[in-house]
């Protein structure tokens, strides 16, 4: 038996909550240099912690996250024209207090990185971006807003960020904090305690795909065990559990969000990977725009589309996927099975020709070719209330 | 899990029970913890032929597709149907039902080259150590 994900362990970079997840008995994996957890076998493991998001809530450790702070230097707008500068979507319809999802682009109009933008001040943002991309992005930052007047802040080790996902993490939070957390938008933020701990943030964000907050809280280890430790309590009657880094991925995957380095990289536009509502080109400037209004004018080669195995077998990244006639047309992205939907599902870049709802392709999986399906994306959207929050873009 | 004394084990967690020249081979409790949920068996079928040391099918869960070698060589005379529809008994059951192939051996001396349970659990409890280091 050879499982491909490596467990060493050297030199990896450990969050505040490494000693307690090892202690939780985790099984830690090299998740971009960083010593995660991908699953805790002692609470029921990767499926139990998939479902328990969608069903009722789960809490993430998710401190590998990076953090950039963008605020103004002497001048008002500073920060505002630098972030207007480096990030696709329009920073300026953001009110204080308000997030959006957004992402960095190379002139070619593919990806540096997506990111969630905060707005803590008139002229004050806070980046959250990949833990795998951390180094690449602040240089980034640097390096393209070095004409603007903003200081750059790289605050990726300040903080501990625990993710409370799932439809009844607003009751356990609810428990633990000051705030009222039902005038916390889907995609807005507030200050305020957690377990009497002052926050730097409490958002109402996350990559599930579910309802849920993402706490921003100071980054030593006792701090950060009380809060996890406090969450674990509130949320006994909920049947709360510890998630790893491989729920998250196939919540992620059910919800169709994009994964650096598999949906979106810097060989990927903007249009192919689908996210042009998050891309303002009514901006009249941004890093990217002239090459994605050339695209645009050029039409799309490929597109992304969602797959639903009908054969036996699971599609994963990098698999290649082929037409009716044995032509390559694609490849695999990300392929997982769906817990929530018993089925095997992936994503792939195929022509828009092949992108079809219903069309059949046929996915090689060691060196055989398995039917698969175009289906509409994404595979899972969560029941909204009849007051819908809407994601603001 | 206890480790049977009575089956041999190899350095990539399979296991092998010989009885009058037929082994049957299945994953160890510690590769089925260490791969979790499984939800996927690729077993090849009867008459084919394997290769001590080579691959002869695979078992993924959720994250990860892991290959499994064959202990010994010779021929499958029998693939674990049941595992098809429920891949989960690797979990649950791995070194009774969820045995996944017998093998008739071509060369039953290479068996001497396997662990013994006591040699095994040294060498995953020496891996345990290396991993939380």
């Amino acid at each position: 038996m050879d499982s491909g994900i490596s467990s060493t362990t050297t030199e990896l970079r450990k969050t505040p909550l490494n000693a307690l997840h090892r202690r939780l008995g985790a099984r830690m994996v090299n998740f971009g240099g960083w010593d995660m957890p991908v699953e805790y076998p002692a609470t029921g493991g990767l499926i139990a912690e998939h479902k328990a998001v969608r069903n009722s809530v789960g809490v993430f450790d998710v401190s590998h996250m990076g953090d950039i702070r963008i605020r103004t230097g002497r001048t008002p707008g500073g920060a505002l024209a630098a972030v207007q500068h480096l990030s696709m979507n329009d920073a300026s319809k953001l009110a204080i207090g308000q997030a959006h999802y957004s992402a960095m682009l190379y002139p070619e109009g593919t990806f540096v990185d997506d990111v969630i933008v905060h707005r803590l001040g008139d002229d004050d943002f806070l980046f959250v971006i990949n833990a795998g991309t951390r180094e690449k992005d602040i240089s980034w930052v640097r390096e393209n807003s070095k004409g603007f007047d903003c200081v750059v802040e790289d605050l990726s080790d300040a903080y501990t960020q625990l993710a409370v996902q799932g439809p009844r993490a607003h009751e356990v939070l609810r428990k633990l904090t000051d705030v009222n957390l039902s005038a916390v938008k889907n995609y807005w933020f507030t200050h305020g305690t957690v377990c009497g701990l002052p926050t730097r943030m409490i958002a109402r964000t996350g990559y599930t795909g579910e309802d849920g907050f993402e706490i921003y809280l100071p980054g030593d280890t006792a701090t950060s065990e009380n809060a996890w430790n406090a969450l674990m309590e509130a949320g006994k009657d909920c049947g709360i559990i510890p998630c790893g880094l491989g729920a998250r991925n196939t919540l992620r995957l059910e919800a169709k969000m994009a994964l650096y380095g598999h949906e979106i990289s810097e060989s990927i536009n903007v249009w192919e990977a689908g996210l042009d509502r998050y891309c303002k080109m009514e901006k009249p400037e941004f890093v990217g725009r002239a090459a994605l209004a050339k695209a645009s004018v050029n039409g799309l080669k490929r597109t992304l589309i969602g797959l639903e195995m009908i054969d036996r077998g699971i599609a994963r990244d990098a698999y290649k996927v082929f037409d009716a006639a044995g032509e390559q047309v694609g490849v695999v992205t990300s392929g997982s099975p769906s817990p929530t939907l018993c089925k095997n599902i992936a994503l792939a870049y195929v022509p828009p020709a092949f992108a079809g709802i219903g069309t059949t392709l046929l996915v090689e999986i060691r060196s055989q070719r398995v039917k698969a399906r175009v289906v509409a994306t994404p595979f899972y959207k969560r029941p909204r209330k009849a007051a819908s929050q809407a994601v603001t873009n | 899990m206890a480790y049977p004394a009575n089956y041999r084990y190899t350095k990539e967690h399979e296991w092998l029970d010989a009885k009058d020249g037929v082994a049957t081979v299945g994953i160890t409790d510690y590769a089925q913890s260490e791969l979790g949920d499984v939800v996927f068996v690729e077993l090849p079928q009867a008459g084919t032929k394997v290769t001590k040391g080579k691959s002869f099918g695979t078992v993924e869960s959720v994250k990860a597709v892991s290959e499994i070698y064959a202990p010994a060589s010779g021929e499958i005379i029998e693939a674990n149907g049941e595992l098809h529809n429920k891949p989960e008994t690797i979990n649950s059951d791995p070194h009774g039902a969820a045995w996944l192939v017998k093998i008739k051996l071509a060369t039953p001396s290479e068996l001497d080259g396997l662990m013994d349970a006591a040699a095994y659990e040294a060498y995953i409890a020496a891996k345990g150590k290396e991993a939380s280091a």
